[in-house]
């Protein structure tokens, strides 16, 4: 703003001055675009992330014409008054909740003990423990989910409950020993150091130090498990025998039409997920604060 | 506390020696469960499936019989003979959609990480949060989304962008549903290690008379390396092997090497065929990742 004082006695008409004083709608806009580029890349990604989800809740209000719940036709709150009206659909959840829990409680349990071995002790055969531990991520789910049907095949053994449990056990550890890993190796050893040099023992050190610091991090080990197990589709679809899980009840009703039963179940997921992660956040924050 | 001193001094007097005997032992009966549990139900299906697909059928040409253990390395030039245009399309597919998810994902990682401020924890949990709802229901979404009558169609072919006139039962569609449902594995990883970038490094570069795009392309850039490299590895491996998307968005030729695997294991029971496709998938996705990494320089992903 200093120049143009001097310009504008000089050369009073010099357009250029204009141009840069009162800039036009267009040229307003467009800079306003490239000031802000990332944040509207940000905003699009979030558009894309949400656009289905939204299309989820929307159809989960529809009353469909036919079997098929694509087309929009009229609001109705059928669908969240009956969800259980075709019964399959509840005991398909019931069972994945089953499942997940189950699954989550040992791949949990399993996982943390090989974090705490893998970051607290030297020993032979880590290198080798890390590729274990690695190769079940790298490598993808059908071959993991016909790996294991060619062995439960091979052994005979009964699909079912059972096979389903294991299978997602196996896939889950991993999970859990990443996410574990991570809170563990981020902990300031001198805290339990310190615990020893106020003569706690092993154990009590392991109680109310270690334990607390590192439950965070085995909380969102658990959660992820669970997640994983409850969503999963395809190991599930080789080891499941006739037993239905909800992600197959999904894929199996998609055949003769999903009823918007299946939005509401997915809209209900999404909200009780969100509450959750919301909830620990405030809780956490208000922690902090303390 | 002086009464606890001496019973610590003795315990760790007397002891000693099984104490540092134990300790020795504590790290192999903290992995032994879980490693137990990988090695019968991961590494020992690896081998009974290696085992399955030499295997041949029992009455030739009557697979409906059963098989019986051989060793038929004949299974695997078979495999690949008869779907290496499947195996291509899968890792083409995969590929593309992971340069997709990684372009829609930085700007928004990068946005949270350095311009959202206090509403960073919120984005964060918005950005995970569309992946609770179950992966197969938002996969349908996306079929009612793209059909031919949709808004998004008819905008996109009112624009003349699209060589068929339509998105849903195209490649276009496969490759928007896979990066679409692997977006947050992307995206996390490149959060994490944007989020530990010294700020102070990228206005250096605004100082040395870097333009903004130039300070991206030699500092920014290479700094995040590391969530590139974890997250594009993050979408790739669950990409290749899906089917899932191509099942759901794409045409009978759009169809990828899992769905080759899953119906030559579920219908067509073709087990020794089945096991020997998916060996490959595994060894082809093991070699790229492998691959990768070393070309990454990053050993530090395990």
């Amino acid at each position: 703003m200093s120049t143009p004082t001097v310009d504008r006695a000089v050369a009073p008409f010099d357009p250029r001055d204009h141009v840069a004083k009162k800039p036009g709608a267009v040229v307003r806009g467009l800079r306003w675009v490239r000031e802000h580029i990332i944040g509207i890349a940000a905003v699009l990604a979030l558009f894309y992330l949400f656009l289905p989800i939204a299309i989820v809740v929307i159809f989960s209000f529809n009353k469909p014409v036919g079997r098929q719940n694509v087309a929009w036709n009229e609001f109705s709150l059928d669908a969240w008054t009956n969800i259980c009206r075709d019964p399959t659909i509840c005991e398909s959840v019931g069972v994945s909740l089953q499942i997940a829990f189950v699954a989550t409680i040992i791949a949990t349990l399993l996982g943390t003990l090989i974090s705490f071995a893998l970051v607290r002790h030297r020993f032979r055969g880590r290198t080798a423990t890390n590729l274990l531990i690695f190769l079940p991520m790298a490598t993808p789910e059908v071959v993991l989910g016909a790996s294991l049907l060619a062995l439960f095949l091979n052994l005979g053994a009964p699909l079912g409950f059972g096979t389903i449990l294991i299978a997602h056990v196996m896939f889950c550890i991993s999970f859990v020993v990443v996410t574990v890993k991570a809170r563990l190796a981020g902990l300031d050893p001198r805290l339990e150091q310190a615990a020893m040099d106020l003569y706690a023992d092993e154990r009590s050190t392991f109680r109310y130090v270690t334990l607390p610091l590192v439950l965070p991090g085995i909380i969102s080990a658990g959660l992820l498990a669970f997640s994983l197990s409850f969503d999963d589709f395809i190991i599930t679809n080789f080891n499941n025998g006739t037993l239905v899980t909800f992600p197959l009840y999904v894929w199996g009703a998609a055949q003769r039409g999903i009823p918007p039963q299946v939005n509401v179940i997915g809209s209900l997921m999404f909200f009780g997920a969100l509450a959750i992660v919301v909830i620990a956040q405030i809780v956490g924050a208000a922690r902090r604060k303390k | 506390m002086p009464a606890v001193v001496p019973s610590a001094a003795t315990a760790h007097g007397s002891d000693e020696a099984t104490v540092r005997r134990s300790r020795r032992s504590t790290p192999y009966l903290l992995l032994a469960p879980g490693l137990g549990w990988l090695a019968v139900f991961f590494v020992v299906p690896l081998f009974a499936s290696l085992a399955t697909s030499l295997q041949v059928p029992l009455v030739e040409g009557d697979p409906d019989q059963g098989y019986t253990q051989g060793f038929a390395v004949q299974n695997y030039v078979n495999a690949i003979t008869e779907y290496w245009p499947q195996f291509l399309k899968s890792f083409l597919y995969a590929g593309i959609a992971t340069l997709l998810a990684l372009c829609i994902a930085y700007p928004l990682a990068y946005f949270i990480a350095f311009h959202a401020g206090k509403w960073r924890n919120i984005m964060l949990i918005l950005v995970v949060a569309p992946f609770f709802c179950s992966f197969l229901i938002r996969t349908y979404a996306w079929k009612t989304i793209l059909a031919d009558q949709s808004p998004v169609t008819q905008f996109l072919n009112a624009l003349h962008l699209l060589p068929d006139d339509r998105i849903l039962n195209t490649p276009l569609a496969v490759i928007t549903g896979i990066a679409y449902n692997f977006l947050p594995f992307m995206t996390l990883p490149l959060y994490a290690a944007l989020e530990r970038i010294d700020f102070r490094l990228i206005e250096a570069g605004g100082d040395l008379y870097g333009s903004a795009w130039t300070t991206f392309r030699k500092v920014t850039f290479p700094l995040s390396l590391p969530g590139v490299v974890a997250g594009t590895l993050l979408t790739f491996i669950p990409a290749v092997g899906d089917f899932i998307n191509a099942q759901l968005l794409g045409s009978v030729k759009d169809k990828m090497i899992g769905n080759v695997i899953d119906s030559q294991f579920r219908i067509v029971r073709d087990y020794p065929m089945a096991s020997a496709l998916s060996f490959l998938l595994m060894a082809a996705t093991l070699t790229i990742v492998f691959l990768y990494i070393r070309r990454a320089g990053t050993d530090d992903l395990v």
